[in-house]
């Protein structure tokens, strides 16, 4: 009886050692080789692809993903919303195969990625437009420049009415919503208006939700807020956007004008990006690819504005190539910033 | 010198206590009953069996809670199995077989503090004991740790966890178990000393004391305790996040190693999205979230039903 248990614990045990030497020897792909898309089969394709990240991307890497699974219903495709910070810190540690990102990679993030080995490429998807709202009663403004704006949102600005901004202005006190502090969105209308090493004023109504931004500014004559222009595009009965005044006359925020570049500096644009490893798995590689194809429709589905063609085709050619690396922090670790059109090649 | 009071005054004073009690019970049950009847009216529409069948969608019309519905499902179901009997457990060894001493005075102190952690410190140690195993099997199954079994069967198993259900059934095990230990605890205590002390005189072991007779008459109390931890085990979001729960996944988990999303993640995401649709659909949620919850209780009664020995 006991020589019985013993001979069957041994197999036991042999069976799973041999699993286990067995295991990761079946699921590495050594070789970086951009896989065949013209002869791989979609509905055979099997695999599982990891992306996590900015819940702003989300709603686009949800419908490109929902759309994948009807060509290619084998392939697991997961998506998580960490944030773009919590998105990155997982894909540098290579955890993810793809990250979504409201602003491009971070030095010191890429820095991470480089030290764990991760290569990435970076692709802008579509813009997002940032879209300052007031109170539809609000019958004195109707355009701002940026200007006036770092007046109302820095901390060192002294506008508490909106006289203090414009001495033609009712003499009725300023109220400020903005979206949470740790959002890409926040971050992105702080670099444009007080600068990176400038401060917003702390005194003002703050919400993770932008909905709860749109009730505010909708239920308060002296409100301005600001925030993802498609909040407006569905409340535009509700609230009253401002025109931008960037330097070249002001320009009403529209999917035209933030295509086109002219809303400028308040759209921006929004990233995957994709480990380089990754990309040599034929799912990953034809997962791209269908994204990239049919970003242009499916961005303007869910609400953000897509990019133009000519950005799509440089998009397209780096990923072909698969170039690596950030084109948003020079060499020095300094910041690029300005219109897509004009940095991104 | 104290005024002597008019029975007037006095029965005035009791009314006036009164209401103020009532007034306070009835705020609660008003700000519920508001809540309920603005979810069912804007979520009641949207509900159907399409609703719990289909994947997420970024169409409102068509999208469906059917991974996270059994994700909350599979996580809570492992919080329970495991956090249960561990802090039963506990509260059974302190109470009724440790020494009173330097010890258990650490050790209950202990168990106090951690109630009072905010559940994303539990998320940060599930993601490094669990999810990573701190980095012992490598950064995944495919790159230094191993895997037994197939993806796509039931007994799937791999090192480390990963952002499994497992790894996210553990974590809500961590947020829970001293909730778990104290209310098991506070229902040990309230059973009369008479009783275990009529057991062991008739010549029962401790063990036999507290199968028998300690633990059936403290069921109740260990029942309402292990409600209150489920309710919170499946109201908690931030710890899953941190562990890596996803938002987007077709299917339901098959089995303890596959990737989940949750409940209230779904709700929060379609809570903020721009649409007027998607909080509708996220309304309906709520209600599945709540169905669901009533539904983890209602096994919590049962048992309580079933265990429970009335104390004569």
């Amino acid at each position: 009886m006991n020589t019985m248990l013993k001979i069957a614990s041994l197999g036991l045990i042999a069976t799973a050692t041999a699993l286990i030497a067995a295991a990761p020897q079946d699921t590495k792909t050594p070789d970086l080789k951009t896989p065949d898309l013209k002869t791989l089969d979609l509905k055979t394709l099997k695999g599982a692809i990891k992306i996590d990240g900015s819940s702003t991307v989300y709603p686009i890497t949800e419908a490109v993903s929902e759309e994948f699974n009807k060509v290619a219903g084998k392939v697991r495709v997961t998506v998580g919303v960490s944030g773009t910070g919590g998105g990155f810190k997982r894909f540098c540690a290579g955890e993810t195969d793809i990250s979504d990102a409201s602003r491009p990679i971070k030095k010191a993030e890429s820095d991470v990625a480089a030290k764990a080995g991760i290569d990435y490429v970076e692709l802008p998807i579509a813009f997002d437009g940032l879209t300052i709202v007031v109170n539809p009663k609000n019958t004195w403004c109707s355009s701002l420049t940026v200007a006036e704006i770092k007046k109302i949102y820095s901390a060192s600005g002294t506008a508490k009415t909106w006289k203090d901004v414009n001495p033609s202005w009712p003499d009725k006190a300023i109220k400020v919503y903005s979206p949470g502090t740790d959002s890409g969105t926040f971050d992105y209308f702080k670099e444009v208006t007080v600068g990176k090493d400038g401060a917003i004023r702390s005194d003002m109504s703050v919400s993770e939700d932008d909905n709860v931004l749109v009730r505010g500014v909708e239920g308060d004559e002296g409100a301005i807020g600001f925030f993802g222009c498609a909040y407006y595009f569905e409340n535009k009965d509700k609230l009253k956007a401002l025109t931008i005044d960037g330097g070249k006359g002001p320009v009403a925020v529209s999917t035209k004008t933030i295509e086109d570049g002219s809303y400028a500096p308040f759209s921006r644009p929004l990233f995957i990006y994709v480990n380089k490893k990754s990309a040599a798995k034929p799912e990953v590689a034809a997962f791209i690819e269908y994204y990239l194809k049919n970003a242009p429709k499916l961005v303007s589905e869910v609400g953000y504005v897509k990019l133009p063609d000519a950005i799509y085709a440089k998009v397209a050619s780096n990923w072909n190539a698969r170039r690596t690396g950030t084109q948003f922090t020079k060499p020095t670790g300094e910041a690029v910033t300005g219109p897509l059109a004009n940095v991104y090649e | 010198m104290a005024t002597p009071r008019s029975t007037a005054t006095r029965l005035l004073t009791n009314r006036a206590f009164l209401a103020v009690c009532l007034l306070a019970t009835n705020v609660a049950v008003v700000v519920l009953a508001v809540l309920l009847i603005s979810i069912l009216w804007q979520g009641l529409g949207s509900l159907n069996w399409n609703f719990l069948t289909h994947a997420a969608s970024r169409k409102p019309a068509e999208a469906g809670i059917l991974a996270p519905l059994w994700g909350s499902v599979w996580v809570c179901t492992i919080c329970g199995l495991v956090a249960l009997p561990l802090g039963i457990g506990t509260a059974i060894y302190l109470e009724e077989f440790a020494r009173k001493g330097r010890f258990t005075r650490i050790v209950q102190t202990n168990i106090m503090n951690l109630a009072g952690v905010p559940s994303i410190v539990y998320g940060i140690l599930g993601l490094t004991a669990f999810a990573r195993m701190f980095g012992a099997f490598g950064t995944s199954a495919e790159d230094g740790g191993f895997a037994i079994g197939n993806e796509e069967s039931l007994l799937y198993f791999k090192l480390p966890f990963g952002s499994s259900v497992l790894a996210g059934g553990l974590t809500l095990m961590l947020v829970i178990l001293p909730i778990v230990i104290i209310a098991t605890q506070e229902a040990l205590r309230s059973v009369p000393k008479s009783l275990r002390s009529g057991a062991l005189a008739l010549g029962a072991t401790p063990w036999q004391t507290v199968w028998g007779i300690t633990l059936p008459a403290a069921i109740p109390g260990i029942m309402t305790g292990a409600i209150l931890a489920m309710s919170r085990a499946i109201g908690e979001s931030a710890p899953l996040l941190v562990v890596g729960a996803v938002l987007f996944v077709l299917n339901a988990p098959e089995n303890l190693m596959s990737d989940f999303a949750v409940l209230p993640l779904q709700i929060f995401n379609w809570a903020g999205r721009p649409q007027d649709e998607f909080h509708a659909i996220a309304a309906s949620a709520i209600i599945v979230q709540l169905v669901a919850l009533l539904a983890f209780n209602g096994i919590a009664v049962f048992i309580r039903q079933k265990l429970q020995k009335p104390l004569q």
